[in-house]
């Protein structure tokens, strides 16, 4: 037993170190891979997600700027008012993307029901096309909040079609974000 | 009188029991072990041209020279590609991967792959365990593969996903970009000039 019991405690260990939490996110996102070595840096990210049906989620990597970012919004634009409480629970979200104007209703609901929303909720999503282009208010005021440092990752799945990804690359494009990350695994193989 | 068996004190079990232990611990593990991620995530740095007009214009003119390489990627997986002015190419269909477009812009960029294979040669002579020289030839590398993707006569790839493309598309062709040592590409939208290439030489409609 002794023996088993001192792996155990090893590979406990090990994971223990190593290991990052897998974060939370809405929709799930099957990232193609490339040849590419680059790692991601480790903070000041923040993450667009776009998911197989082209819907626009977003978070940052912590809850501080997350909450920096959603006060420089409430600034700029004015469909966008969050009391205390829901700018805190707003914060601590895992990911976020709805229209500005529901997005304090949204912060209303249970925890569980957040989520649910962004899954299941056709309205879900952040708009960023030609005539509702929401992502540039929201990755503006967190280039603001941020600083230069701040690092744009856009996280798509295979399937999406090219037609959102175009949206989301226009959208950047017109507030002068040129540079950024595209997230993938590691092709296997070749 | 001699008792067998010695003394009447009692043997002391000196052994501890270890399987709650041992229990909690594996839990633990099979928790670690599905929760939590190791991989961290690649990621592909790419700069986009700005937005301002008269910066596009200029790159336009740059690109369209016989150095210039168009990649249209269209549905269904299929891409087509055509070297030089758009008015008197070909265009032809190809596939993904190592055979098709690979193999084409390997063949456009040979000069800059013999150099790359040249710069990997004398790497592998300098190869050293010592870590603070592996990092100092490292570098060393990186810098030269930089300057051979850009270096003068290497071709300039102008990429053009249709709406109706996918990401992986995409992300397979910019991968292309980087196995085959180009330095210079652009991805742009597809013009009514193109729709009407690809309608006239084969006949399909791109989204």
């Amino acid at each position: 037993m002794t023996p088993m019991s001192d792996v155990m405690v090893l590979l406990l260990t090990f994971f223990m170190l190593t290991a990052t939490f897998t974060k939370e996110e809405p929709v799930a996102v099957n990232v193609p891979g490339s040849v590419s070595e680059i790692k991601i840096p480790e903070s000041n990210i923040m993450t667009i997600f776009v998911s197989p049906e082209g819907k626009v989620f977003m978070v940052m990597d912590s809850p501080d700027r997350q909450k920096q970012m959603a006060e420089q919004v409430m600034q700029d634009n004015e469909s966008l008012n969050l009391d205390a409480a829901q700018l805190k629970t707003f914060a601590n979200a895992p990911t976020f993307g709805t229209p500005l104007n529901v997005t304090s209703a949204w912060c209303n609901l249970d925890g569980g029901k957040r989520n649910e929303y962004l899954t299941k909720n056709a309205a879900a999503g952040i708009p960023c096309d030609s005539v509702n282009d929401e992502l540039k208010v929201w990755v503006s005021a967190a280039r603001q909040a941020c600083g230069e440092d701040m690092r744009i990752a856009i996280k798509a799945d295979k399937t999406t079609p090219y037609k959102t990804i175009k949206n989301v690359m226009n959208s950047l494009r017109s507030i002068d974000e040129s540079r950024y990350n595209l997230i993938t695994t590691l092709k296997s193989g070749e | 009188m001699a008792k067998k068996g010695g003394s009447k004190q009692k043997k002391m079990n000196a052994r501890v029991d270890f399987t709650p232990m041992v229990d909690m611990i594996m839990l633990l593990v099979t928790f670690f072990m599905l929760c939590t991620t190791l991989l961290k995530p690649q990621t592909m740095e790419i700069t986009m041209p700005s937005d301002k007009e008269d910066i596009k214009q200029e790159q336009k003119n740059q690109v369209q020279t016989d150095e210039a390489i168009t990649i249209i990627i269209d549905k269904d997986n299929q891409i087509y590609y055509f070297e030089g002015k758009q008015a008197e190419a070909k265009l032809v269909e190809t596939q993904y991967g190592k055979e098709g477009i690979r193999k084409v812009l390997l063949k456009k960029n040979l000069k800059a792959a013999e150099e790359v294979q040249k710069l990997k040669q004398y790497m592998a002579a300098h190869y050293t365990s010592n870590a603070g020289e592996a990092e100092k030839n490292k570098q060393y590398y990186k810098e030269h593969l930089d300057k051979i993707k850009k270096a003068d006569g290497t071709p300039t790839a102008i990429i053009k996903p249709s709406d109706a493309s996918t990401y992986v598309n995409l992300i397979d062709v910019l991968d292309e970009m980087q196995n085959c040592y180009i330095g210079r590409y652009v991805i742009d939208k597809i013009s009514d000039t193109d729709r009407e290439m690809v309608k006239t030489q084969l006949g399909r409609d791109l989204e």
